[in-house]
């Protein structure tokens, strides 16, 4: 495989995983705000979560909804922008056709022709997000459908579980950080529909409730972090990840590539000896600072290892570059 | 008739028509199905047409736009028709001529027989821009240089078909044949099955057997290289490589080590042994040509010449794709062959010819005035549109540089219903064949094409207006 075939999958995968993600965190957000009296309707700490208010205050003064929205949206000058992002994602797609299939090809050209179109015409925003979140799903059920699981498959594979740890952990980092930091607030019914929100935006309430019945922040960090089996788990997005980049080492016969596997695997096993209280008595914050570490070293294991091979000959030492923004937070 | 109640021929030749309401005889099911159906349903088919090609991202880029504006080629539903017995011999007369100007560009780069017998003029090829002298002396894998060729064809006002340009680089647009019938099946499937119209989707396996015919190794590694994805014709480098299962590589893949070329992948480097390279000539090597290209691949002429990796089509083809060229192409045919050309030339008036000059500058309001070199619809003058002002520029330009420029006369080209507004009207078409040479010359049948959307234009390239149409011969 190509090296820069293995880095457009990817990152075509990377950056659909981002849309998604920002679709869902925007629609939970509405869902949140409809309970919430319309003084304390927040709309500002979602910028924050996502790591867009500084950019976002570059444009504009007005936290109000209907800008927060357009730039987390539509707007092309925020990079991480559902519409920013999905166009990656397609330009990585559309720069390795003959290698995805048509119905790939076809599903997220689909998405993007439907964002083009409802440019400032979002006519309701439930269905506007949540379609935007099913397409996504839908593209990643016809890519393990219709793709053959080799190693394009498994190179995508890991750019999605990467980005789904990456803002897992992230917004479990904020929320943490903003619910704890009032601790009057801690057992109302304020708290609650907040920490209900937490695990809404990650499509964890449910499973959750499954598991613990009530809310409890170290049940939830215990879940969004360690559990072996919710599929938005870091841990279970981590072990899916080392999954799939140990088929790449046992398929291919690069002596060299052995080192993201072993980077994601050492992660694992750290993931592997924590509880939820270890974890809170460790310190959330630092402690999530060490996975958010950990993730961006495999990513950068995997660029050196596999897309930017440099030549073995002298004089052209060329790297090879990807359709990435490089303002974004990469791997 | 409904849909066709109104329809005028404007005394120009008709691919439908012999004359208003007369059908001529192998599109008579054609008409008779679609004037079956009501104006309704005639837009809903287009509709429909249209909204699949941007959903499968049919698109190409307009050039000259840095962010890579998307459009998709305008379709016209109503296909062209083409009669049996004359695809026939049109399918003759193109191999004839593939076969003569592939013995021409291998005697020009090594034994120039057809110079030193005086048929044509040593300055007029050493002087074109597209030979190439690092080419000389050159031997191809089986003497093969233009694997590839799309022939640009008219019809006349006489009823005769003319090859307008032979075009032996980088053709491009079968992408969009195999496309439009695939959209064609959709929305007229039962036309499809009352009537017998030849297959043309086994071009891409004709494609793969024509490139690894000419590979140096048995079960070749096979590469399209593209420019990348801002390149215009880049929809059509993926779908090809889709269809034929090999992978698209830009240069930057590409890497020259001890004269092979190798494509780095994520186990290290990989042999390369056949591209079909869609990047022209000057930027395939920045060692041998233009320095400044960052498409194509340091090293790889050298590779090419030591027989190391086989390029489709070979560096040097653009020679015979010369305007000025052109214009012998009969005299090649006879020369090499011993035969009559079968297909016709237009008439054609070199300006580097001082006879010939003077006639091209005193009648330049009724002639078409073309540089030798460029491509898609640039570079040349319609005499009976032009200004005056337009005319003394070009006049100049010909006395400057009077080896660039060759004139010919206007050409009606034939008509083809076409739906504009929901109304049928006549647009001139041409249509550019797929040729290729491999083990023996296929012949496409039928090909792109090519509308003038615009009424009364002749130009029908998609960067000024022109829009394509499926094209279907009646099988036998």
């Amino acid at each position: 495989m190509l090296s820069r075939v293995a880095g457009n999958i990817f990152w075509m995968q990377r950056y659909r995983e981002r849309v998604e993600n920002m679709a869902r965190l925007i629609e939970v957000n509405f869902n949140l705000n409809i309970d919430i009296p319309e003084s304390e309707k927040q709309w500002e700490p979602l910028l924050r979560a996502v790591g867009a208010a500084e950019e976002f205050q570059k444009h504009y003064q007005d936290f109000s909804r209907d800008t927060i929205l357009d730039f987390l949206t539509f707007d092309l000058r925020n990079p991480g922008s559902i519409f920013s992002c999905l166009i990656m994602a397609r330009e990585n797609a559309r720069s390795i056709r003959e290698i995805i299939t048509s119905d790939m090809w076809h599903e997220i050209n689909t998405l993007y022709l439907f964002l083009q179109q409802s440019q400032n015409q979002i006519l309701n925003h439930h269905n506007f997000y949540s379609r935007v979140k099913r397409q996504c799903q839908l593209f990643t059920g016809i890519s393990d459908s219709t793709l053959s699981h080799g190693r394009g498959w498994h190179f995508g594979r890991v750019g999605y579980l990467l980005e789904r740890a990456d803002m897992g952990s992230r917004l479990l980092d904020v929320k943490y950080f903003t619910l704890l930091s009032s601790p009057d607030l801690i057992g109302s019914p304020f708290d609650n529909i907040q920490w209900n929100a937490l695990l809404d935006s990650m499509s964890a309430l449910e499973m959750y409730r499954q598991k613990w019945q009530q809310i409890k922040h170290v049940n939830v960090a215990e879940f969004l972090i360690l559990d072996r089996d919710f599929p938005r788990s870091l841990y279970s997005c981590i072990n899916r990840a080392t999954d799939s980049l140990l088929t790449i080492v046992n398929t291919g016969h690069n002596p060299h590539a052995r080192e993201p596997y072993e980077i994601s695997r050492a992660l694992l096993d750290r993931l592997e000896a924590m509880n939820g209280e270890s974890i809170i008595s460790y310190g959330l914050h630092e402690y999530l600072d060490k996975i958010q570490k950990g993730l961006l070293e495999i990513g950068k294991s995997i660029n050196s290892v596999y897309f930017s091979t440099e030549d073995s000959t002298k004089d052209t030492q060329k790297k090879t570059i990807f359709i990435t923004k490089s303002t974004l937070i990469e791997s | 008739m409904a849909i066709f109640a109104n329809y005028d021929t404007n005394g120009f030749y008709d691919e439908y028509f012999m004359a208003e309401g007369l059908v001529r005889d192998y599109a008579k099911d054609l008409v008779l199905n679609i004037d079956a159906l009501n104006k309704k349903q005639l837009k809903e088919k287009q509709k429909a047409a249209e909204l699949a090609f941007f959903n499968m991202g049919i698109t190409f880029t307009v050039t000259g736009e840095e962010t890579g504006v998307e459009r998709i080629f305008p379709f016209d539903m109503l296909p062209r028709i083409i009669d049996q017995q004359e695809w026939l011999s049109t399918e003759k007369g193109l191999k004839q001529r593939i076969h003569a100007l592939n013995l021409f560009i291998h005697d020009i780069y090594n034994e120039q027989k057809i110079i030193n017998d005086n048929v044509i003029p040593r300055e007029i090829i050493e002087s074109g821009t597209s030979f190439i002298p690092q080419c000389k002396g050159l031997q191809p894998p089986k003497n093969i240089w233009a694997h590839i060729t799309g022939t640009d064809l008219v019809r006349a006002a006489d009823g005769k078909i003319y090859v307008l340009e032979d075009n032996l680089r980088c053709p491009s647009g079968v992408s969009y044949v195999l496309e439009n019938r695939l959209i064609m099946k959709r929305i007229f499937p039962k036309l499809f099955e009352s009537m017998s119209v030849s297959h043309v989707d086994d071009y891409p396996s004709q494609l793969l057997a024509t490139l690894t015919n000419v590979s140096p190794v048995d079960n070749p590694t096979v590469v399209i290289l593209t420019p990348g994805i801002y390149n215009s014709a880049y929809f059509e480098h993926s779908f090809l490589a889709q269809q034929m299962g090999i992978q698209v590589v830009e240069g930057r893949d590409l890497v020259v080590d001890d004269d092979f070329v190798y494509m780095r992948t994520t186990d290290g480097l990989e042999r390369v042994d056949v591209i079909y390279r869609r990047i022209d000539d000057l930027f395939l090597d920045p060692l041998v040509f233009r320095a400044d290209s960052l498409l194509g691949v340091p090293g790889l002429m050298k590779a090419y010449i030591k027989g190391n990796v086989s390029l489709v089509n070979a560096p040097g083809t653009g020679i015979a794709d010369d305007k000025v060229v052109y214009k012998f192409v009969p005299d090649m045919i006879k020369y090499y062959l011993g035969e009559e050309s079968i297909l016709n030339n237009v008439p054609t008036y070199l300006c580097c010819d001082d006879k010939e000059r003077e006639y091209v500058l005193n009648n330049l309001e009724t002639l078409v005035v073309k540089a030798a070199n460029e491509a898609g619809g640039y570079g040349m003058l319609m005499g009976p549109s032009s200004t005056a002002q337009q005319r003394s520029e070009f006049a100049d330009k010909i006395k400057a540089n009077p080896r660039n420029y060759l004139a010919q006369p206007v050409l009606a080209l034939s008509r083809v219903p076409t739906l504009i507004n929901n109304q049928v009207e006549g647009r001139h078409v041409d249509l550019r064949p797929y040729i290729l040479y491999g083990e023996d010359i296929y012949v496409m049948p039928g090909g792109l094409t090519r509308v003038a959307l615009k009424k009364g234009s002749l130009i029908v390239n998609s960067s000024q207006g022109g829009g394509s149409k499926d094209t279907w011969v009646r099988a036998a």
